[in-house]
């Protein structure tokens, strides 16, 4: 990045003639950054602090699989266990996976449509910056007397109600996170319905920003409500309300409503950026345009809104009336149906195309393969009978970490692999890349296949020990986890090495790929792209 | 009108929307209530229903014969009703009264007797004066209760208790002892 503040204050050479250049705001060094309002340093900073808070996550998870190793307690004990499986849910969702979309989002969104910015640039610089004091938050909370909430990242009354001052610490750090999804969502609709290039029609739109738009406007419908929900657990802990006291006559089973009524629409934040990354790559990779776009529009939009009428059934075991059971089954089985028209228009797309297997290609059939298998194991519990017999077990774990992490987090390393050549110039190392998508594979699946058998056979999780007849099972996934984790330093190692040294990357570094960014951009994309609006067909 | 107006009323409408659905993660508060009042779940706070005794045998009847004796003793005592008709397992209430006719403190034991004999197995007394020992003011009158259940367990062919108390003077023995 050096070479880009050295280049401040005259004119560069990038392509497009313009003359004003003066692109940092005078400013250099950790100022050129805190200062930004260029939405691809902004994105560029998102993309960091995901990676960060990912690794920083997958630790988390390491200690707790080491935990799990071996019956008994061993490294760690029960409270401490409970702290950890509580943040590493909320740092990688709202830390690591959320943010990594929003790093594309911010990259690639005005490149897309040919808008020279983002909407609000300035409001997006702070929609950034407030992450990092959100995860001071949660980070300083284990330093509390107390520790970190021990809740669960669901965050239920009433144990909400009895944690230590951590809890004030995590309820803040969400309203922040809240406000900043926000902020970042109002500017993402803003972007794409006001500032697409003439020509550039809501139909012709990438399928990525059609996706991001919808999500956007999930974020500010759901995200409020979640900001609710921690601020009646606040006024409940020291205003003497009592929304989730029955002692006060209120309910903690209404916190759960309230909570899935954010959480499940949350599940397609986090998943429709990634269907829109994996609609980019497959056809490219495919050297064929997508199936059935109009579909695909219709299918997230579908997918949207049935998010908002299924949350219950998260929560089959609280006693409600088989009514409500049957009418939450019942609208849950339908999402089935949209999810599964993208599954097969991503297919179709394949279908009689040129194939070829570079690193985002695989990441992205990784995502079909796994994404399918996890949404399988989705249609298994929305049955209630089933539900309640799997409820809070492992086979949950598995099923949300098939969708999380073989879903969202497979996507965001397709869509780095893909993209990273058009932000840096630069050319990963294919080989090291390939290495990184097989190993990431075959131990995700060594980590999360067998904890299906696991839940079958009733090994409730959230829980640090469990009885012998769990170990072999158990053994085999943190063994997983370790592999898994080392596969990621390849990760690591390639990104750096391709930063400092990789080959330079055509233009056009993938042939079938056809949005704008690829047609009507040098590569490196400049650091001002689209000042004047691209000539479209 | 320029993009930055556009944008800047979007910006504005977006808010609102975001505002208010804060509110309505609020407004889900009494909307919760109200969808557990309309479908009869949730009923914490309500007084619940009476507990019904459910184990009484409805096709039977058994007279209970209401039967008094003071042996030697000036109180006149004597059950408030002769006889009560009762089904097997329901809980009954019987009264008796008693009137100290002498001008001093006398206290004194009821027993009771049953006939026929073997009803005495199947006679559960929950509440009787014959539990303890009765001290009476001169010229006192008291009344005496009896709850008792009849075993559903009693006989076929027993259709009639005679239940008899007696009462036995305490004082006058421990005064010439």
């Amino acid at each position: 990045m050096s070479a880009i503040v050295d280049s401040h204050g005259h004119a560069h050479d990038h392509g497009h003639g313009h003359d004003h250049h003066d692109h940092h705001g005078g400013y250099g060094g950790i100022m050129r950054w805190v200062t930004t309002t260029n939405h691809k340093d902004i994105g560029t900073m998102y993309l960091w602090f995901a990676g960060l808070m990912f690794f920083i996550g997958g630790m988390m998870a390491i200690v707790i699989r080491l935990e799990l190793f071996q019956p008994g307690l061993q490294f760690v004990n029960p409270d401490f266990y409970n702290q950890l499986v509580t943040s590493h849910g909320l740092i990688m969702i709202f830390g690591a996976i959320m943010p990594a979309f929003v790093g594309f989002a911010n990259w690639q969104i005005p490149m897309m449509i040919g808008a020279p910015d983002m909407a609000f640039a300035r409001l997006n610089n702070w929609s950034f910056w407030l992450l990092p004091f959100a995860a001071t938050l949660l980070v300083m909370a284990y330093f509390m007397p107390g520790g970190a909430p021990g809740t669960g990242w669901t965050l239920y009354s009433p144990l909400t109600v009895q944690q230590g001052i951590g809890m004030d610490f995590t309820i803040f750090a969400v309203h922040i996170l809240g406000m900043s999804s926000i902020l970042g969502s109002i500017n993402i609709i803003t972007t794409i319905l006001n500032m697409r290039a003439p020509g550039m029609t809501m139909m012709r739109l990438p399928l990525f920003v059609w996706t991001w738009l919808i999500t956007a406007y999930l974020l500010v419908a759901a995200m409020p409500v979640l900001a609710g929900a921690v601020t009646m657990t606040l006024t409940d802990r020291h205003f003497g309300t009592t929304f989730f006291n029955a002692a006060g006559g209120g309910d903690p089973v209404l916190y759960q409503h309230i909570f899935w009524f954010f959480g499940h629409p949350e599940v397609y934040i986090i998943a429709l950026p990634a269907f829109g990354v994996v609609s980019q790559v497959i056809p490219a990779f495919s050297r064929k345009p997508l199936f059935g776009y109009a579909s695909m529009v219709y299918a997230t939009s579908a997918i949207a809104i049935l998010s908002f009428i299924v949350w219950a059934h998260h929560m089959y075991t609280v006693g409600m009336p088989v009514t409500g059971q049957l009418f939450f089954m019942y609208a849950t089985t339908l999402i089935a149906v949209p999810t599964g028209v993208k599954v097969f228009n991503w297919v179709a797309t394949m279908w009689k195309g040129s194939l070829s297997f570079e690193t985002p290609m695989l990441f992205a059939l990784g995502f079909l393969f796994l994404f399918t298998l996890g949404g399988f194991t989705g249609l298994v519990l929305s049955l209630v009978p089933i539900d309640i017999q799997l409820h809070d077990t492992y086979y949950v774990v598995a099923h949300f970490h098939y969708v999380m992490v073989a879903g969202a987090m497979f996507s965001a390393f397709a869509g780095i692999y893909f993209w990273l050549p058009k932000w840096t110039g630069k050319m990963y190392n294919e080989t090291l890349g390939q290495w990184h998508f097989w190993l990431t594979l075959i131990f995700f699946n060594v980590i999360f296949f067998v904890q299906h058998f696991l839940g079958m056979a009733g090994m409730p999780r959230r829980i640090p020990d469990y009885p012998l007849m769990f170990q072999t099972w158990n053994e085999v996934s943190s063994l997983g986890a370790f592999g898994f984790a080392l596969a990621q330093l390849i990760f690591l190692y390639n990104l750096f090495t391709t930063l400092k040294s990789g080959q330079p990357a055509l233009q056009k570094q993938w042939e079938g790929a056809d949005s704008i960014d690829w047609t009507h951009l040098p590569t490196p994309a400049p650091y001002h792209t689209f000042e004047t609006p691209p000539v479209l067909k | 009108m320029s993009i930055a107006t556009d944008n800047r009323r979007l910006f504005v409408r977006l808010a609102v929307v975001a505002a208010a659905m804060f509110g309505f993660g609020y407004a889900l508060v009494p909307f919760y209530y109200q969808i557990c009042a309309a479908w009869g779940v949730n009923s914490l706070g309500e007084v619940p229903a009476k507990p019904v005794n459910t184990q009484i045998d409805r096709s039977r009847t058994v007279t209970i014969e209401l039967d008094s004796n003071a042996h030697g003793l000036p109180w006149r005592f004597r059950p408030l009703v002769r006889h009560i008709d009762v089904h097997p397992g329901e809980l009954t209430t019987v009264e008796y009264e008693v009137v100290n006719e002498r001008n001093e403190p006398v206290t004194a034991q009821a027993v009771p007797s049953y006939g026929p004999a073997l009803a005495a197995a199947y006679f559960n007394k929950l509440e009787c004066f014959c539990f303890t020992q009765q001290t009476l003011a001169p010229g006192e009158t008291r009344r005496l209760p009896v709850l008792f259940v009849v075993d559903p367990r009693l006989p076929k062919d027993v259709n009639s208790i005679a239940l008899s108390y007696t009462f036995f003077e305490l004082t006058a023995r421990g005064a010439k002892g």
